[in-house]
């Protein structure tokens, strides 16, 4: 306990270096900007800053992207309250109670009870990462190949077995993002492979973030641009500072719900497949049946709005822990940061906590830290984020267009990278309308590699024998949690026709 | 819909061969002493993309899905002429940086999408195409020393360099 406790002081000390600590603020600020804009969230932002941030140390630049994570958890209320369109697919459940407030006159409050229930919710999860992690990697420091490849195999699993959407489709998400990473040299024997008619710029791989920013960035703007042509209307927020202390007030009545979404939150967002958005809809869900009363949910109830907010600020944290000291990003934003890590030149996995102490405490305090200046710099400027909400999407497209386009060439310097981006984008834009998730395909083409290295290795140290991976102490029972989870939609299916059939 | 499932599943089982016999190309089976050839692993996985589609297809045949039942048009006429014309635009922008390069294509896209697209106002439109290019190139070439493609303009940029670098 006493090492944790050094080991954080120690990342306070490099958190709150001038430059680091700046970049805490800007990067609140861009991701509570991001956050209010409807339809872009953290992974958005997070998809198309990473280009930007080659400008700081390795250390800074997940500083800042953790700062913008945590601020698009607090930003995608704004939208929820202020127009009735979720900022972020993370704050859907927060338009349920969040937009008859704002109806009725009580937006200022809506958005106090969601900001101070995303920093309960943000401190919580925090600390809970903050006991949690150090042990998980220690675990983790152990394994080995085998135990790797079950890891991975689990993550993919929950897609299936927890993600709700199309199976078939969801599957081919997976395969294709494994495929697509697996382009380029092959790690053995370093012969070319997939270059599609001697394409040159396949050599390289397809580097993560073209797919990333093509989809989350330029997929993302189309799909925006088609679904919102309508109008909107913003809501008026009265506030003064005596309003806003009134705000403050009510907090105890909603603290038992924020709490309990706070957890809730934690544990869900360590999931790479259900993270922040089912997070915060089963925070609502169980809020509303533990409330003593159920029907005054979804008209106006504070509590409604505390409970999904400090979930998805929770579950953000808790996607972080499994791709700190597991290497197995819990969300799609973390799978993004974690190819991250890749590119600054760093190895994820439980090494970091060893080699890299100061990057992994950094971030960890900075997390304490971003969550207050989250809250401070979303109270204290929210006419101006209801400003950014009129402003007209017209103007932010382009804009937002000619970054991905700077920030796809970026990386590797090749005009290739960006065409490809360009495909991406559009491609996956048609395959999303025809629910196609994207979020396997992203922590594939990131994880990729990895699993491919590990499945190689542990083939050739068992001699082509697949089933050890079954048989270690570790990676058995992880690899039995993984089929079992591949198989139970299948047999949810057969168990539904055998129920219709019976009747 | 309906129709655009199919479509998407066949071209996407169409895709997965070809992935199939590109993989090939390397040694798919076990290979002594060395473990699995270099192209077993985007083989196989090729083969269960393959199989997805021929499942999602399956599922279309016995309308099993949601989107496999929907009648209604893939896209609006509306919404699917704004996309398209984002999408050229987005296309001609890349196209067009190869050859007069980045500083000019982005300004270009700008002016076209604000002024076509948003209309705004010339002052907020002209204000937009230039600055963005300012500050891309103060931001990425002298912060960050990424040299971004120029095309026929590299010329113009010579005494930049000589002030910055």
């Amino acid at each position: 306990m006493g090492d944790i406790l050094g080991l954080l002081l120690g990342g306070f000390a490099i958190a709150l270096e001038p430059t680091n600590l700046m970049l805490i603020v800007v990067g609140c600020a861009v991701g509570l900007f991001i956050g209010a804009m409807p339809g872009l969230g953290s992974v958005n932002g997070v998809a198309i800053l990473l280009p930007v941030t080659f400008l700081v140390p390795p250390t800074g630049a997940i500083i800042f992207l953790g700062a913008i994570y945590y601020g698009a958890m607090y930003g995608g209320a704004i939208s929820s309250i202020m127009l009735g369109i979720p900022g972020a697919s993370t704050a859907v459940a927060t338009t349920f109670d969040g937009r008859p407030m704002a109806l009725r006159g009580d937006a200022d409050k809506a958005l106090v009870t969601a900001a101070t229930a995303s920093f309960v919710g943000g401190t919580i999860s925090v600390v809970l990462f903050t006991l949690f992690a150090p042990p998980l990697a220690d675990v983790a420091l152990a394994f080995g190949t085998a135990e790797e490849f079950a890891l991975m195999c689990l993550a993919f699993a929950t897609f299936i077995g927890l993600g709700g959407d199309d199976i078939p489709k969801t599957f081919f998400s997976i395969f294709i993002g494994l495929v697509m990473s697996a382009v380029g040299l092959d790690i053995v024997s370093g012969q070319p492979r997939l270059i599609f008619g001697d394409i040159t710029g396949f050599l390289h791989g397809i580097n993560f973030l073209v797919l990333a920013i093509g989809i989350y960035g330029i997929g993302e703007m189309l799909w925006t641009i088609e679904t919102s042509q309508k109008g909107v209307t913003v809501s008026q927020a009265n506030v003064t500072l005596k309003r806003i202390v009134e705000g403050f007030k009510t907090m105890g009545a909603t603290l038992k719900t924020t709490v309990m979404g706070s957890f809730l939150g934690y544990f869900v967002g360590i999931l790479p497949a259900a993270g922040a958005t089912p997070g915060s809809l089963m925070a609502y869900g169980v809020a509303r049946s533990l409330a003593k009363d159920p029907a005054s949910f979804g008209k106006g109830n504070p509590e409604g709005v505390a409970a999904p907010e400090a979930a998805n600020n929770a579950a953000s944290t808790g996607s972080m822990l499994p791709m700190l000291t597991l290497g197995i990003p819990g969300s799609p934003t973390t799978a993004i940061l974690l190819g991250g890590m890749v590119i600054w030149g760093l190895e994820p996995g439980p090494m970091l906590f060893i080699d890299h102490q100061g990057f992994v405490w950094g971030l960890i305090a900075s997390l304490y830290a971003a969550n207050l200046f989250a809250l401070i710099i979303n109270i204290a400027f929210i006419p101006a984020f209801v400003w950014v909400l009129k402003l007209p999407f017209t103007l932010l497209a382009p804009l937002i267009f000619v970054l991905c386009l700077v920030g796809g060439f970026v990386p590797t310097l090749d005009m290739h990278d960006v065409w490809l981006m360009l495909i991406f984008g559009v491609v996956g834009y048609l395959m999303r309308k025809l629910d196609y998730p994207m979020a396997p395909a992203v922590l594939a083409i990131v994880l990729g590699p990895l699993a491919e290295t590990s499945l190689r290795q542990t083939l050739i140290q068992s001699s082509g024998d697949i089933f050890v991976l079954f048989q270690r102490p570790i990676s058995g029972p992880l690899m039995f949690i993984a089929v079992a989870l591949f198989v139970w939609p299948l047999v949810k299916i057969l168990w539904d026709r055998r129920k219709q059939t019976a009747k | 819909m309906r129709k655009a499932d199919l479509i998407m599943a066949l071209a996407m089982g169409i895709f997965s061969i070809y992935l199939m016999w590109k993989s090939a190309e390397l040694e798919i089976g076990w290979i002594d002493e060395e473990g699995p050839g270099g192209g077993a692993f985007p083989f196989w996985l090729s083969a269960g993309m393959l199989l997805c589609c021929i499942w999602i297809i399956v599922r279309w045949v016995r309308r099993e899905t949601e989107v496999s039942r929907s009648l209604e048009p893939f896209m609006e006429a509306g919404a699917f002429r704004l996309v398209a014309v984002v999408v050229i635009a987005l296309t001609t922008m890349v196209g067009l940086t190869h050859w007069i390069g980045m500083y000019l294509s982005i300004p270009l896209f700008l002016l076209f999408y604000l002024r076509v697209l948003g209309r705004h106002s010339w002052l907020q439109t002209l204000s937009t195409a230039l600055l963005a290019p300012v500050v891309t190139f103060l931001f990425f070439e002298i912060a960050l020393r990424k040299t971004l493609p120029k095309g026929i303009t590299e010329e113009w940029f010579y005494p930049l360099y000589d002030i910055f670098m």
